[in-house]
């Protein structure tokens, strides 16, 4: 049994009044990558901005590498190794293309990528180094954000909704960079509408829905109807 | 209702009871409770911060010299006229300085407070920079005996300052006055529903900037003498204004009420100190923005649940508010 | 002749006003906060000089190595134990602090070294001059307006090509997201005013070399300042540059007309070019 990274204790999250993560349990290991799947609005997004730091929680509710980090801030979270490519691209408008990825290893955590391997994995980019970022195109775009979380050399990446909106072509691209970046040792969460996607690439799968886990299993074992009936709530 | 009635009938009757001090000093507390009142309108719920109310207090006063001393008006008129006035040359100002968003308006409010100041420091019939008192045949008009004119000008700020509470707060209280706080809640929000928020700040501000001017007037008929630092005093006519509302509540009714009854309290008894009681009371107004931003209203209503005029509708409903 | 030399003047004037709008032009663009206290920073930053000139006897130039970094401190501080909590969407907190903050530091320095005019004595520099094609210029204000350009443009380096600067730009543009890059931002805020203040102190410095300051002379720097970047247009500096020489040539011409009629020539260049253009002259373009 490899070493649980990440652990989730009955996580709660809240925005105001409105609860959307109800006692969220989860157990992830040492280079694993786990799918996150589930229909909209049932916490898949909260669940990363929750892990990120970008919503506080309980101190206990989330233990990195046996370190309680429920309550710290996002910027010491990503200090501590843990990267999230949010939804929607959320690239610096100010910044390059390079800047922006610059940025990302600010934090100056030493690990296998840098400027030239991201280049590297998108030539791309490389060639628009120096154009504002938001003049790329969505699947560009989408690129420089999974090579600024990069950047960080984290432990634990997280992925979030990163097909969303682009053409089948250049979410294949971005599919087929996914093995290069894991293959590092790196240990992944990723959220995904699409469950083909999810489940070709990944090694576990956890099913949310309306804030809780309904479904849980490894992804050579579970069955397509379960995960019909987990994704959608339909009682049978 | 029946107690407030009872409640102004005394204070109305104030020039038989208290002396000439204490008059005085009620009335000019009428006066800043109404500046008050006009201020926590523009900040608190049509969302203009403006520092720069001086502007439309001096312009008053000056007005009202102006008038009285070369339109030959009684002093009671020219203040009524220094108001439309106001109200005319305050949508010229407007247009131009609701240009400037959010805090740069607030900015721009005090360079129009400035340009006011300077273009009535260059008029020389009206004193020029050193300023002018206001003649004897004019003060005689108001009222032959000395204690007759002040207890007019007593009535008149006790006066001006029930008409500036009950015009805000009837204001709030009808349609338009709702689309004002719909607007403060959400300016998005608001234009979805149609309303157009432009020309009901532009309202907004110019109802003010009127009974500023009005205020003003009566300010310096009990003065009885203006200058240009004087009349445009950042400090005087918005500093301590702004004070008042934010200790008080800011965007509460009540507030100013006890804002400004702290005020003259918190004055009365640190007057001796000078610079040092100004210096607490920007300290009071931070500490009162941080930690308690309605102010003293708010921590007494969230420990009462009272109400003194009742502006908010409860929701009738049992079903908790899920959210989005 | 005489007009001309007005125009060199007010040039040269603009260049102490872009100083004044440079530390407000830098807070707003990062973090967009409008400090109605950066006049009275300006006139603390003087009386700073005046201390440490009068206590160690140097010159105030060589104060400016006491002031800056005191000035920065102090704006760290000031941001992450105040400020810091009044940012977010609603406008008015950052605005009424500040505002409380003005009444602070005028009522302090007032208590501190009275309301008498005080003045930076910077020897034979004041009086200098040089001859410049016919015309007579103040080594002074040649200078300023030198300092000027240079701190501009150390902003525009700072801004455009340092880690800290690429932070800023990052913070300003979505600050949860650049919390996710490993910035914190009430840290990096703290920097933005430290760099903001440190601006001002050289302002009030030169302000106190140039002409003589009292307590209240602070709300009258905040509107140049203000004025400068309004006119330069919003989030360019090399625009409130040039918006602080079109206010100090409005300001020596209208002088130059009739001496009452200085400040408010200033303040109506400012209203023309809010009605003209309201987005000011040289507003930063879009991405």
């Amino acid at each position: 049994m490899p070493e649980p990274i990440l652990q989730l204790r009955v996580l709660d999250a809240h925005y105001g009044d409105f609860q959307a993560l109800f006692g969220i349990d989860m157990d992830v290991s040492d280079g694993e990558v786990i799918a996150i799947i589930g229909a909209n609005g049932a916490g898949k997004t909260t669940l990363m901005r929750s892990i990120s730091g970008l919503l506080p929680n309980a101190a206990a509710q989330i233990v990195y590498r046996g370190q309680p980090i429920g309550a710290l801030r996002a910027d010491q979270i990503a200090q501590s190794g843990i990267a999230l490519v949010p939804e929607g691209r959320q690239l610096f408008p100010s910044l390059s293309v390079e800047e922006n990825l610059l940025i990302g290893g600010q934090v100056g955590r030493k690990g296998p990528w840098s400027l030239e391997q991201i280049f590297q994995l998108f030539p791309v980019l490389k060639e628009r180094r120096n154009q504002a970022a938001t003049t790329l195109s969505g699947g560009q775009q989408q690129m420089v954000a999974i090579g600024r979380a990069l950047m960080a050399n984290p432990d634990l990446i997280l992925f979030d909704e990163i097909s969303l909106g682009l053409a089948p072509v250049i979410i294949k691209t971005i599919y087929d960079a996914l093995p290069q970046i894991v293959g590092q040792g790196m240990t992944a969460m990723l959220v995904e509408q699409d469950i083909t996607k999810a489940l070709s690439v990944s090694s576990r799968v956890y099913c949310l829905q309306e804030g809780r886990v309904s479904l849980e299993g490894r992804t050579e074992t579970i069955d397509r109807d379960d995960i019909t009936r987990a994704y959608f709530g339909t009682e049978s | 209702m029946i107690i407030a009635a009872i409640g102004v009938l005394i204070l109305a009757a104030a020039p038989w009871w208290a002396g000439r001090a204490e008059l005085r000093l009620l009335g000019e507390i009428y006066l800043y409770l109404a500046l008050a009142y006009l201020w926590n309108l523009m900040a608190g719920y049509a969302g203009l911060v403006s520092v720069g109310q001086q502007a439309y207090v001096g312009f008053g006063g000056y007005m009202l010299f102006a008038l009285t001393m070369f339109g030959g008006l009684h002093p009671i008129a020219a203040v009524l006229a220094a108001g439309v006035i106001a109200a005319l040359l305050s949508v010229p100002v407007a247009a131009l300085i609701f240009r400037l968003k959010g805090a740069y308006f607030a900015i721009g409010t005090w360079v129009t407070a400035e340009v006011f100041r300077l273009s009535f420091a260059q008029v020389s019939s009206l004193g020029g920079g050193s300023g002018s008192s206001l003649p004897v045949n004019v003060v005689k008009s108001l009222a032959a005996s000395r204690s007759g004119r002040e207890a007019l000008s007593y009535w008149l700020a006790l006066g001006s300052a029930i008409v500036v509470i009950a015009c805000v707060y009837l204001f709030l209280r009808s349609r338009r006055g709702l689309t004002l706080t719909a607007i403060r809640d959400s300016e998005v929000a608001a234009a979805g529903l149609g309303i157009n928020i432009w020309r009901t700040k532009l309202e907004v501000y110019v109802v003010t900037s009127a009974f500023t001017a009005i205020i003003g007037g009566l300010i310096f008929l009990q003065k009885l003498r203006i200058s240009p630092d004087a009349a445009f005093s950042v400090n005087d006519w918005t500093a301590f204004v702004i004070f008042i509302v934010v200790i008080g509540g800011i965007g509460t009714l009540e507030g100013p009420i006890i804002g400004t009854i702290l005020f003259f309290l918190l004055r009365e008894t640190l007057a001796d100190l000078g610079t040092v009681y100004l210096i607490v009371l920007g300290v009071l107004a931070i500490v009162i923005m941080l930690k308690a931003p309605k102010g003293v209203w708010g921590l007494i209503r969230s420990r009462f649940d009272l109400e003194l005029f009742p502006l908010s509708y409860r929701v009738k409903t049992d079903t908790p508010d899920k959210g989005a | 002749m005489d007009w001309i030399s007005a125009l060199v003047q007010g040039t040269l004037l603009g260049g102490l006003y872009a100083l004044f709008a440079a530390g407000l032009s830098l807070i707003f663009g990062v973090m967009r906060l409008v400090n109605i206290a950066h006049g009275d920073l300006i006139v603390l930053a003087a009386y700073m000089g005046l201390s440490t000139t009068v206590m160690l006897g140097i010159h105030p130039f060589v104060a400016l190595l006491i002031v800056i970094p005191a000035m920065a401190g102090a704006g760290y501080c000031l941001q992450r134990a105040v400020l810091n909590q009044t940012l977010g969407d609603d406008i008015l907190p950052p605005l009424l602090v500040t505002f409380g903050l003005s009444v602070i530091l005028q009522n302090a320095l007032l208590e501190g070294y009275s309301a008498d005019p005080q003045k930076l004595s910077a020897g034979g520099v004041e009086t200098a001059s040089v001859q410049l094609g016919g015309l007579s210029i103040g080594v002074l204000p040649l200078l300023t307006f030198l300092i000027a350009v240079a701190v501009i443009a150390g902003l525009q380096f700072i801004f455009y090509r340092t880690a800290i600067g690429r932070a800023f730009r990052a913070v300003s543009d979505n600050a949860d997201i650049a919390q996710l890059m490993g910035l914190n931002k009430a840290h990096i805020f703290g920097l933005a005013m430290a760099l903001a203040l440190a601006v001002t102190a050289i302002a009030g410095i030169l302000l106190g070399v140039r002409t003589s300051f009292d307590p209240s002379v602070g709300g009258a720097r905040l509107i140049f300042g203000f004025e400068a970047v309004i006119i330069g247009g919003l989030g360019n500096l090399w625009g409130t540059l040039a918006g602080g020489v079109i206010l100090g040539v409005a300001q020596t011409l209208g002088a130059k007309v009739d001496p009452g009629w200085q400040l408010l020539a200033g303040h109506v260049a400012f209203l023309v070019v809010l009605a003209v253009r309201p987005n000011g002259l040289f507003p930063r373009v879009a991405h």
